[in-house]
């Protein structure tokens, strides 16, 4: 938080960043450095050292694997409901029981985690992209730019996030698609900053001099040079932004403006179980609420134990 | 220092005009219009363009901008044709009810975040810290309706100890008559909070913790005690003047999910129903005082902050 500290990370930076992609710069290019000795080698070992980190993988994969390859195995009809079936209890044909229009719960719950975990990847990559590109742009150009491009950041940072993407879903008709897009267009902003933050440090150093008098233009230094040097800090933010990603989805849903049936994602379902909570259907308030828990909670791991792993990748 | 704070303030100034100019231009680009949203869908194309003009819709956009921003100017904040009141008076209304739900749970969430943060910092990597943190992990990880609805669950429901609702009454004088309705949403919000903050005072404490200073006084003999609320309370509590600054517009613009879940009708309420029958008068007063809540949060916090740390004097270029 305060300025020591940041002058403090960005010396590590410094020292560590310029070795290996001055070789680079210098001999090849486009070339990875041997196996071996690569730093994003040892950050992968580092990440599979955490027990943390595996076990919000694991969860994810689990997850992934739940919700595509589920309705695979487990056919259950998503699209037409059946109103003699409604609210029925846990049994042998209903694992999870049925909801108030004789869905399937648990062969929902799989559709449902289609959409959270779509809407939360795709959301964290435009974020992640558009970001990178914005925070680079506004720290190597630096100057005027630089101060008009981050109060911009600043601007959409000042209108709460729930509310930017309240306003923005109750204008268009809900889908998958419209809502990584929202969720996209207002995740990118953390990311824009952090990455300006460390592009700040990174254009003083000598092979972007070395680039910029090998005369590559502007575009060329971002997009070849500083872009590749922030992709952990990168990673790391995306992670959370899938987690932030998912809970806004809900959160939306809760509000009556996310993806309408017969589409299901966990936080409508909650949204749906709403309705029950004083006649005890428990399986229409659980399942889906500890599928957001589990897998939001996993991402956040997963971030935390990149985030480990990089900085010590930049401590060597 | 002057001029640090006369650098951020303009800065701020400006903020609040671009975040005028993003609302004005989402409201304006997205599709549907005031006359429509007002007039309804079989409005005629006579009476759409009669009450364009009526209103000023017809004239360009930079001009409409101007007089929004001269209204603005004149303590004038629209019209909401949805609530058939000013938008002024909406917000009088609805305000001190958001800013009493959200600023209770946020001095609570402060009174039980900031020692939890030190007490985990001073034990890192001990079993207190591990299990403190998966509680805060899971804290915001939850959706807040749905630890809403299991706070339901468990208290309206089981146990029938507190009302599902939160409290009905227009103003905060007769909220304050069933104080009982506000014991959950305050609940729900505090939980979802304390799980943010406690995060931010524990790594705050923890680089406290790292400081030469911290080591004179151990190696002077200082008890724990003291080390704990002379030292580290004071230098750890600076970064939470920030937070609090970060809080102010949540203050201000509600809490959307708990005031929805618990029926407790305040700003992120009317903000809702702003939203959803195109209220666009009472969406743009919004913003701006939200917007402007946030800038002058912001400010304050580094101002504040500038003023109680001398070893911090921002650079104002």
């Amino acid at each position: 938080m305060s300025t020591s500290d940041a002058v403090g990370a960005s010396d590590e930076v410094n020292e560590q960043v310029t070795t290996p992609d001055r070789e680079q710069t210098a001999l090849a290019p486009q070339a990875s450095s041997s196996p071996s000795r690569s730093p994003w080698r040892r950050a992968a070992r580092d990440f599979a050292h955490n027990r943390m980190g595996m076990t919000g993988l694991g969860i994810i994969i689990f997850m992934l694997l739940f919700s595509y390859l589920g309705p695979v195995i487990y056919r259950t009809n998503q699209i037409t409901n059946n109103i003699f079936k409604t609210t029925l209890p846990p049994s042998a044909h209903y694992p999870l029981g049925t909801d108030a229009v004789g869905y399937n719960v648990l062969g929902r719950l799989m559709v449902a985690g289609q959409s959270s975990l779509e809407v939360g990847f795709a959301a964290a990559a435009i974020a992640a992209i558009f970001g990178t590109l914005w925070g680079a742009t506004s720290g190597y150009l630096g100057g005027r730019v630089d101060s008009a491009m981050m109060r911009v950041v600043d601007s959409f940072l000042a209108i709460p996030s729930l509310l930017l993407v309240l306003l923005l879903a109750s204008f268009v008709t809900p889908s998958v698609l419209t809502m990584i897009l929202i969720l996209g267009s207002i995740s990118w902003l953390a990311t824009a900053r952090l990455v300006r933050g460390e592009v700040l440090v990174l254009r003083t150093l000598e092979y972007i001099q070395a680039a910029e008098g090998l005369g590559q233009r502007a575009w060329q230094v971002v997009t070849r040079h500083l872009v590749r040097n922030v992709v952990g800090t990168v990673a790391v933010q995306a992670t959370f932004e899938v987690a932030n990603a998912i809970l806004l989805l809900a959160a939306l849903s809760f509000l009556g403006l996310g993806p309408a049936p017969p589409a299901a994602n966990w936080g409508g379902m909650l949204t749906d179980g709403l309705n029950y909570l004083f006649d005890g259907y428990w399986w229409l308030i659980y399942p889906a609420g500890i599928c957001i828990v589990l897998t939001v909670v996993a991402f956040n791991l997963v971030g935390d134990a990149v985030r480990d792993a990089v900085e010590l990748r930049l401590q060597r | 220092m002057k001029r640090f704070v006369f650098w951020r303030s303009a800065q701020a100034l400006v903020v609040l005009v671009i975040v005028s100019i993003i609302v004005f231009s989402i409201l304006h680009f997205l599709p549907g219009s005031p006359a429509r949203a007002y007039l309804g869908i079989r409005a005629t194309p006579g009476a759409i363009r009669q009450f364009n003009i009526e209103n000023g819709y017809n004239r360009s956009l930079p001009v409409q901008y101007w007089l929004y921003v001269d209204h603005l100017f004149h303590g004038n904040l629209g019209f909401s044709y949805h609530f058939d009141q000013s938008v002024s008076s909406l917000l009088k209304s609805d305000l001190p009810k958001s800013a009493l739900l959200v600023g209770l749970s946020y001095v609570l969430a402060l009174l039980i975040a900031i020692p939890m943060g030190i007490a985990q910092a001073l034990r890192r990597g001990k079993l207190l810290d591990h299990s403190l943190t998966t509680v805060s992990f899971v804290g915001y990880s939850v959706p807040q309706f749905w630890l809403g609805m299991l706070l339901i669950v468990l208290f309206s429901v089981q146990l029938k100890l507190l009302p599902s609702e939160g409290p009905q009454g227009a103003s905060v004088g007769t909220v304050l008559h069933d104080p009982r309705g506000l014991i959950l949403p305050v609940l729900t919000l505090t939980i979802v909070t304390v799980a943010q903050f406690s995060r931010f005072v524990r790594s705050s404490a923890i680089d406290t913790l790292l400081e030469d200073f911290v080591r004179t006084a151990v190696a002077k003999g200082v008890s724990k005690r003291g080390l704990v609320m002379r030292h580290l309370l004071r230098n750890s509590l600076l970064p939470v003047v920030t937070l609090i600054g970060l809080s102010l517009p949540g203050v201000l613009s509600g809490a959307i999910i708990v005031e929805a879940l618990f029926n407790y009708p305040g700003m992120g309420w009317l903000f809702w129903t702003a939203a959803t029958t195109r209220d666009y008068a009472t969406l743009m007063g919004f913003t701006i005082v939200v917007g402007a809540a946030t800038v002058i949060g912001n400010l304050a916090a580094d101002v504040v902050y500038a003023s109680m740390d001398p070893r911090i004097r921002y650079q104002s270029r």
